[in-house]
């Protein structure tokens, strides 16, 4: 084989995992779902008064996306690793960093952008205004990625352990706080009228931030894990 | 006078030198805690506006300190453990987790206490508060991860690198009065002068050092253990007097 280009490093990664992620389309569905079954409990749990939930819609939104997210980040890894894959790709003479981008790349397409999509017609759910519901599509698109990234650590280190599930939520989640705040603080600052554009700058930051620095520190936690 | 360093950075050195200081630690803690509550309780006057309940600070303020500080030296050692590969530097930062894991819930608990009659609140959503909580998660963390991994060495280097990625937390905590408008009170001690009683700021002092002393003297006892956990089958632990009793 030739020697791949970092570009064609990273779009064979992600076409190999999007495929394999659509041969085993119920795995992404069951994502979704929960997202979606999460979203619907809290009006039945605190009460259908439209004026609290158009309050809530935000929190709830987000804190139902980080958690779907939790949910799938198992997978990233664990069957490449189980069937010896991984151990391959650390071999391969490109850099593992890129690599693994590319895997959370693939990652959050098929568990991030469908959270993305469901989002406004759950916030219609929630009666929330038109603008705002803008603002929650940007501010998840900024902020669905960092958990992906985030996650990718967390999935790397607890890598083939007993109870890795509940394991990489109590090490990811803590870590994840800031993306939820800011992201909730973008909606709620729409629907208040105060200034969206801060809180979704520091979105953008903390996204470059995490592209920067999370592939590297996947990549070192790999190495650990798979030594 | 050089002394060899990395001597001591053998386990079974540093196990007999951690023997020999901790009861210096735990004794000048012992004296200087009941030192730091007789000035804190009898010497140090009433405050004007939070009246007998800032007493509560004396030991809210050097619990918080001392859970941010522990949490970096921790973050220190795994790191040092990391790149040299020096075992008794992971076994040390699992010693100080469960201790700073306490004093950030400490901080909490007092926390809490002294806010139901300043704030009217147990508990409130500010940024110092919240942060604080996350350290708390981030210890736990740290110690459930090296506990569910078995190979030691994998679980030093896994856990090493998680505490390096939350030390960013520590930062955040220590300027949040400053960078959020926040209900928690900035800073009364600052290197440039300070807005306390001299009496309250020789209580706070000394139980300030009592804690840290406690501190460094429990995770002293700790890493012992872990020491001899690690290391019982090799050939120096078997010739310990303790051992062969």
């Amino acid at each position: 084989m030739n020697k791949l280009s970092l570009i064609g490093l990273l779009s064979l990664v992600i076409r190999r995992d999007l495929v394999l992620a659509m041969r085993r389309r119920a795995d992404v569905l069951t994502t979704l779902i929960f997202f979606v079954i999460v979203v619907s409990l809290f009006p039945l749990g605190v009460g259908p008064e439209i004026d609290m939930l158009r309050k809530m819609a935000p929190g709830v939104v987000w804190v139902a996306a980080l958690l779907a997210s939790m949910l799938s980040l198992g997978r990233m890894f664990s069957a490449d690793y189980l069937d010896g894959t991984l151990e391959q790709m650390m071999l391969v003479p490109q850099s593992l960093s890129v690599l693994v981008l590319a895997k959370i790349l693939a990652h959050w397409m098929v568990s991030g952008l469908p959270l993305v999509i469901m989002a406004p017609v759950l916030g219609l759910q929630f009666d929330m205004p038109a603008q705002a519901l803008w603002v929650l599509i940007a501010a998840l698109l900024l902020g669905t990625p960092i958990l992906s990234m985030i996650g990718a650590v967390g999935a790397a280190l607890t890598l083939g352990l007993r109870g890795g599930g509940a394991l990489v939520s109590l090490l990811v989640l803590p870590l994840c706080i800031p993306v939820l705040v800011f992201g909730a603080g973008a909606v709620e600052a729409v629907v208040s009228g105060t200034n969206v554009s801060s809180h979704l700058s520091l979105l953008g930051a903390l996204l470059v931030m995490a592209l920067v620095f999370t592939p590297w520190v996947t990549a070192l936690a790999l190495r650990i894990s798979m030594e | 006078m050089a002394i060899n360093w990395f001597k001591y950075s053998s386990p079974s050195t540093f196990y007999g030198v951690a023997g020999k200081m901790v009861p210096w630690f735990a004794w000048s803690a012992a004296i200087l805690f009941v030192a730091g509550l007789y000035i804190s309780f009898f010497v140090a006057p009433t405050d004007v506006q939070q009246s007998e309940a800032y007493r509560i600070m004396f030991i809210h303020v050097p619990a918080s300190i001392l859970s941010m500080f522990i949490y970096l030296v921790m973050a220190g050692y795994a790191a040092l453990g990391l790149i040299f590969n020096t075992r008794l530097s992971s076994m040390m930062a699992s010693a100080l987790a469960p201790t700073g894991a306490l004093l950030a819930f400490l901080s909490l608990w007092t926390g809490a206490l002294w806010g139901k009659p300043m704030w009217g609140a147990w508990w409130v959503w500010d940024a110092r508060l919240t942060s604080e909580l996350i350290l708390l998660f981030l210890y736990l963390g740290f110690i459930a991860l090296h506990a569910s991994i078995d190979d030691p060495r994998r679980a030093d280097r896994a856990s090493a690198l998680l505490a390096i990625i939350g030390s960013v937390n520590v930062p955040i905590i220590y300027f949040s009065v400053q960078w959020w408008n926040t209900l928690h009170q900035g800073a009364s001690v600052k290197f440039t002068g300070t807005s306390m009683h001299v009496a309250m700021q020789q209580g706070m002092y000394t139980m300030m050092l009592a804690v840290w002393l406690y501190a460094i003297a429990v995770s002293l006892l700790r890493v012992r253990c872990i020491i001899l956990e690690r290391e019982c089958k090799a050939q120096w632990v078997s010739e310990l007097v303790e051992v062969r009793r």
